[in-house]
């Protein structure tokens, strides 16, 4: 018997079925996301591409090529670089004021209180909400007449009586004015994306060891100092990520000014997304539209490249 | 400088007494060990002491100077813990350095002090590594080093050594002792390995349930112990207990030797030992066996050294003998050490 070659041997578990063929059931496991990728982003990207190269409307979208005259016609429209800057600038400032407040949020939620769980609860809340509902709901409240925000303030005799602080009027008129428009959009941006940021800082500060920060202590350290040497840091490869995830999020972000302003007051809060479906879809010019939509392409490709590159860089104690 | 006075420290976290009633003072340069079981509260204890967690109750001092409620920063101690905490995006260099950046010490003041402390643990070579390149010994060198480069007046360990394998335990043990006779410095060391303990301690704290039950040198600890829990703690195996009545008897296995081995010049106590097992552990033997007949507490353990080679076998009867100077008592309640007898 032991003489015998192996080979000669009965194989063992020569019954062996599909089941235990792994390379074939790892294929067929992951065909179903790769479906989804080629249908839902790589039909639609070479779609784009094929539109913005061509002259194919809502009404005649058959894709003949006219080379780049698109991108021409949509650099030379001075609302289509109000729209570029606008979507920059909105994401920037909101996603400034979401890294801070969420850091400020989510060392607050690090210690303990009563309820603490009801409050990670209610500052999660907003991220569940559909964002068309969320927006809605703050279209509300910036309503020309009927602002909680206003009624709030004319209470306190901040707004509507003679002398006041800001102003007489009855109202603010939070989406008519170029500059409160911005700012109620920035706000929802901002309102929007926290608590995803917040989430993110808590665990990345979760992930300091204690140890760490109590050497820093016995070390000399002040508070200040232990937050400026060592929780900042080592942190921020983690707030780097919330940074680059809200700059996606909001940059192609379409809900927000399309529910709240439309773009308005005259296209002043106007951005790449609302301007590609105004133009494209609304306006039935689809290979403008795709042009429009491809200046997106560019910054989104930089920003995934760094999160890839971050998420990797991420110091492992 | 150098000196540790608590009087009264308790701490409770929630109901339970952590630390319970502790008073300590510590001499001048000395290297006093806290052991104990896990939970017996000495890590709590050396925390406070840090200023890293605050007492329930009770005071303390630093060098005749109040430190109950100062923060770490103002206390002058350092403190290496068990898992070193080097701060992981910085450099060796920048983490020796840490402490003296942070009491605004000038650059090249710190470049000196820096060296200084590198070449003290042999580790100038690593000062541009960041802690994840290096092995476990060298992180060791790199908190030791981080410590000490302050000159503090008080050093604390805790548990330092638990995360080296055991080879290294050992040169790290004799390092860690010739550095501290070197430069002197008041070193609390926080420990549940009684070998650690016994080789490091100028004097070992026995711990147990929040609350010290003996201060003594190694040798005190291990010959007279206070009470029964300090006798079955310290030592391997522990103390034999034999069941008297109102007293348990104790001796240590390597004084219960066969009869003809035993010398007593005030006299020996016989006993007939019934073996039940043998173990053979090359320098030494364990035999295991009861002596007496009525009493349930009569299980003890014999410690042969190998040079006895007399042979023995589970399952036969041996007269054995401790000698009268190596039998201690304590009571059956309480626990404690009765004074009869005890060293003069």
């Amino acid at each position: 018997m032991s003489g015998q070659p192996i080979s000669n041997r009965p194989a063992y578990g020569a019954g062996e079925g599909f089941r235990d063929r792994e390379s074939a059931l790892a294929k067929l496991m992951i065909a179903p996301a790769i479906l989804y990728i080629v249908a839902m982003i790589g039909v639609p990207f070479v779609l784009a591409i094929l539109y913005s190269l061509s002259d194919a409307t809502t009404g005649d979208p058959y894709i003949r090529i006219v080379g780049l005259r698109n991108f021409a016609a949509a650099f030379a429209d001075p609302v289509f670089r109000l729209s570029l800057w606008n979507t920059v600038f909105f994401t920037l400032v909101s996603q400034c004021f979401v890294v801070l407040l969420s850091r400020l949020l989510a060392t607050a939620l690090l210690k303990k209180f009563r309820w603490k769980g009801l409050v990670r609860f209610l500052i999660m809340l907003p991220w569940t909400a559909p964002i068309s509902l969320g927006t809605i709901g703050w279209l509300w409240m910036f309503d020309s007449i009927f602002s909680p925000i206003d009624w709030v303030l004319r209470y306190v005799g901040l707004l509507g009586t003679p002398g006041a602080l800001l102003g007489a009027g009855t109202n603010l008129y939070y989406l008519g004015i170029p500059g409160l428009a911005i700012s109620s959009v920035i706000l929802v941006d901002i309102w929007r994306i926290l608590p995803l940021a917040t989430v993110i800082q808590l665990a990345g500060l979760s992930s300091i060891p204690k140890d760490l920060l109590e050497a820093a202590e016995v070390d000399g350290a002040t508070p200040w100092h232990r937050t400026l040497k060592i929780t900042i840091p080592l942190t921020l490869p983690i707030t780097s990520i919330a940074f680059l995830f809200g700059v996606v999020f909001t940059f192609t972000d379409l809900v927000v000014v399309y529910v709240l302003t439309r773009g308005g007051p005259v296209n002043t809060t106007q951005v790449l997304s609302t301007w590609t479906f105004f133009r494209g879809i609304e306006g039935g010019n689809l290979a403008e539209g795709a042009a429009i939509s491809l200046f997106m392409f560019p910054v989104l490709a930089a920003v995934a490249i760094l999160i890839l590159r971050t998420a990797r860089r991420t110091e492992v104690v | 400088m150098g000196c540790v006075e608590i009087r009264g420290i308790s701490k409770l976290f929630g109901n339970t007494r952590a630390v319970d009633h502790v008073d300590l003072a510590t001499n001048e340069g000395e290297f006093l060990v806290l052991l104990g079981p896990s939970g017996c509260g000495k890590t709590t204890l050396l925390r406070m002491i840090a200023g890293i967690e605050e007492p329930t109750e009770g005071e303390m001092a630093i060098d005749g100077r109040v430190v109950t409620n100062l923060p770490p920063r103002m206390r002058n101690i350092a403190m290496v813990f068990q898992s070193y905490a080097l701060y992981p995006h910085m450099t060796v260099y920048k983490n020796i350095a840490f402490p003296l950046h942070s009491r605004g010490m000038g650059k090249e003041a710190v470049r000196k002090k820096v060296e200084w402390a590198a070449a003290m643990f042999k580790i100038g070579r690593l000062l541009d590594r960041k802690p994840r390149e290096l092995s476990g010994g060298e992180r060791q060198r790199v908190a030791l080093a981080r410590a000490m480069v302050r000159e503090p007046s008080v050093f604390l360990l805790d548990e330092p050594l638990s995360n080296l394998d055991a080879l290294l335990r050992t040169s790290a043990r004799e390092e860690l002792r010739q550095f501290q006779r070197r430069v002197g410095v008041t070193t609390i060391y926080v420990t549940h390995d009684q070998v650690e303990a016994m080789g490091l301690g100028d004097r070992i704290v026995v711990m147990s349930q929040g609350k010290i039950r003996q201060i003594g040198t190694p040798m005190e600890i291990y010959l007279w112990p206070a009470d029964t829990f300090v006798a079955t703690f310290v030592g391997s195996p522990p103390m034999n207990l034999l069941d008297q009545g109102e007293t348990l008897l104790g001796f240590r296995p390597e004084t219960f030797l066969p009869a003809d081995a035993v010398e007593g010049s005030e006299g020996v106590v016989t006993y007939p030992f019934e073996v039940t097992y043998l173990e053979y552990l090359g320098a030494e033997r364990l035999v295991y066996g009861n002596v007496g007949e009525k009493s349930h507490a009569r299980h003890v353990v014999s410690r042969l050294p190998g040079s006895l080679t007399l042979p023995l076998e589970a399952g036969k009867s041996y007269p054995f003998a401790v000698a009268l100077r190596d039998l201690r008592r304590f009571d059956k309640k309480s626990g404690l050490h009765r004074k009869e007898g005890g060293p003069s």
